[in-house]
């Protein structure tokens, strides 16, 4: 205990003689744990944001899309869900309490179609849906009304905006009563929804909502479009079996064989969840294995100065063995001070870490939810290892280095 | 000053006790160190280097002794032999009466720690610690805990009169002033044998003169010591004088004072 305190000591005051080789040794620890914890920073605040982002989405609903496997894909063919899935789902299938159709406009690529409102243009995501998709993705109207059962059967071109869309398209503070222009046809706005925020930096106030059948009959040719099918079922424990009474049903209605695969996928936002969490623990893990190499470098230059500091101090090691250090004595100072830069340069690449996390969270508008214990625990462990492996050659050398010798060194 | 010379006269050597070399002035005293041929040899370039050949020497507490000799003639060898710096190729070193021949370097380094105070040419100071961190240094090889370090360092270097100098850097001092830290670091750990390997040759003469005052007054007060030097006035401070040559002790004789 006693010789532990004093080689502390003693590394310290050899690390605090040579502040700025100190700092330059342990660069590549620091940036080796800052990217770490930068990272941890990072995926944390953004599975916060997606986790609340998916809770607001409602834990009961289901998401029915059609799902076309890469081969067939290759093949030309390409799997639908259309209304008949839907009715057949809304009549055979009990215990659901809301379930609406969502047409997606596939104009383009990127699913967004083109509006102008007086002179400007501009672009957004054109959705048909019903009134039950107030419901299930918890909209409420800021001016104006929500979409109605009526607007739907009697085919109304009246349209729902989001906040975004009125900012970019120029509306005033009130759109209701407005006209705009989506691919060539003339809509009233007759409500405005709340703000939602951003999620990753995109808004998701950025929709243009229409009645279902209006939008059919904008876009035409029924059998061409794919609809995805929303609902929410009234008790989360029969979720299960909702899901199974669906996938039988629409395998029969789709006419697949047993060997065949769904050519459509029931999701839910856990599930969702779950697979982007799957996702961002791939990238964890790569990247922990990315910065594992760049610690393991930044210990290689650790030790490549410890070298270089044990043959400078040569003399100095002779003198203390003149006066009376034994081999452990010597070799836990040198093996002390390279643990204490890397400890050192752990401290500071947290602090910097964090402060690139937070920078992160703030360019990219998401909350941060602070370093989690355990990063700081792997932080620390990684770096100590890398100290301990990575100084005892140095120490192990200067304590091996005969008085005599040692003495004469110039 | 002129030293009184004897010629060296080895005793007749007694079957069971090692063959040391001198008369005994001051018979009585306990032998310190006991040299029993001693050999050190180096090999340089496929050539076999005989740094001391066969030495016997014995050294009793509280002996003044100068060691002198051409460059070369093994003197340094001998003090890093009875300094425990090195150890011999052949022969036995009996210190205080125990045989350190056999001993390992951790061995080596606590009698190092206890029973030796080395004092270098260069003074081999730490460069980066302060006069007080040196003399303190030792202490801690040896356990003792900060705040006695401390205490025995300062009274240390006040012996040596640099008590007002605990803080400086050693870059902050003297040669002479270096000498005496160097000095103070030596004593602190009270050793039974002070050996110097000509401490005075990097200092001028004034403050060469000043450094032997201060071995006479360590000396008066019983300190053994054992000087290395080729200056003639620094061996007239010490009470005998040993004289090498080829690895060899060619002479031995007490001084007159
Ligand atoms: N480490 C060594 N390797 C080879 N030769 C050495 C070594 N140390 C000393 N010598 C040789 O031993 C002899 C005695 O050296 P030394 O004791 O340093 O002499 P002095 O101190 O009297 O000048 C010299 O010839 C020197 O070259
Ligand atoms: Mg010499």
């Amino acid at each position: 205990m006693f010789i532990l305190v004093e080689s502390i000591r003693a590394a310290l005051n050899s690390i605090n003689a040579h502040r700025f080789r100190a700092f330059l040794t342990s660069l590549g620890i620091i940036v080796g744990v800052a990217s770490i914890i930068a990272l941890v920073c990072v995926i944390q605040g953004l599975s916060g944001s997606v986790t609340r982002l998916f809770q607001g989405l409602g834990t009961n609903n289901l998401a029915i899309t059609s799902f076309t496997s890469n081969e067939k894909q290759l093949s030309g063919q390409f799997a639908r869900l259309n209304p008949e899935d839907l009715n057949l789902i809304r009549e055979k299938v009990g215990g659901i309490s809301a379930i609406t159709p969502v047409l997606i406009s596939v104009a383009n690529a990127s699913s967004m179609s083109a509006l102008s409102y007086s002179s400007k243009k501009g672009y957004s995501r054109v959705l048909g849906t019903t009134y039950t998709y107030q419901k299930l993705s918890q909209m409420v109207p800021v001016h104006g009304r929500f979409l109605t059962d009526s607007d739907n059967r009697t085919r109304r071109r009246v349209a729902v905006v989001g906040e975004e869309v009125r900012q970019k398209m120029g509306m005033p503070a009130n759109p209701v009563g407005e006209y705009i222009e989506i691919n060539g046809e003339w809509v009233k706005i007759v409500g405005l929804m709340e703000p939602k925020g951003d999620a990753f930096g995109v808004s998701q106030d950025d929709y243009v909502l229409l009645p279902y059948d209006t939008m059919q009959s904008l876009i035409g040719n029924q059998n061409q479009s794919d609809i995805q099918i929303l609902l929410t079922v009234e008790d989360l424990t029969a979720a299960g079996e909702i899901r199974q009474r669906i996938t039988r049903l629409l395998r029969a209605s789709h006419k697949l064989e047993d060997n065949q695969e769904d050519d459509f996928k029931i999701q839910s936002p856990e599930q969702l969840l779950s697979s982007f969490s799957d996702f961002i623990n791939a990238i964890t893990y790569f990247t922990i294995g990315m910065v594992s190499i760049s610690l393991l470098v930044g210990g290689i230059g650790i030790m490549n100065i410890m070298l270089v500091s044990v043959n400078e101090r040569t003399r100095e090691i002779g003198i203390c063995k003149a006066i009376g250090a034994k081999r452990h004595h010597i070799l836990l100072q040198f093996l002390l001070e390279a643990l204490i830069l890397c400890l050192l340069g752990g401290l500071i690449g947290i602090l910097l870490g964090y402060g690139i996390g937070t920078a992160a969270a703030h360019a990219m508008n998401f909350p941060l939810s602070g370093v989690p214990a355990w990063a700081i625990g792997l932080a620390f462990g990684f770096v100590s290892v890398v100290g301990v492996v990575f100084g005892m050659l140095p120490a192990a050398k200067a304590a091996n280095l005969d008085p005599i010798v040692a003495l004469r060194y110039e | 000053m002129n030293p009184e010379r004897h010629a060296a006269v080895p005793d007749a050597p007694a079957p069971d006790t090692p063959r040391g070399a001198d008369r005994p002035p001051q018979a009585g005293r306990k032998d310190v160190i006991v040299l029993d041929r001693v050999v050190k040899r180096f090999v340089m370039g496929g050539e076999e280097l005989r740094a001391l050949d066969a030495v016997d020497l014995r050294i009793r507490q509280n002996e003044y002794v100068a060691v002198t000799g051409a460059s070369g003639s093994g003197k340094s060898t001998m003090m890093n032999i009875l300094g425990c710096l090195d150890r011999p190729c052949d022969g036995r070193y009996l210190l205080n009466g125990a045989d350190v021949t056999g001993l390992n370097q951790n061995e080596l380094a606590e009698i190092r720690n206890r029973e030796i105070g080395f004092i270098f040419q260069s003074f081999n100071l730490i460069p980066r610690i302060s006069s007080l961190g040196n003399v303190m240094q030792p202490l801690l090889y040896r356990g003792v805990v900060h705040a006695e370090r401390k205490r025995l360092a300062t009274q240390a270097l006040e012996r040596v009169g640099l008590g007002a100098r605990l803080q400086h850097m050693p870059n902050q001092l003297s040669g002479g002033q270096r000498q005496r830290v160097a000095i103070a670091r030596a004593l602190v750990t009270t050793p039974s044998i002070l050996l110097a390997d000509e401490p005075t040759g990097n200092l001028d003469s004034s403050t060469a003169d000043q450094i032997m005052q201060l071995f006479d007054e360590l000396h008066k007060a019983g300190q053994t010591i054992i000087v290395v030097t080729h200056e003639p006035d620094i061996a007239a401070h010490c009470h005998r004088v040993i004289q090498l040559k080829d690895g060899r002790i060619v002479q031995d004789y007490q001084n007159a004072h």
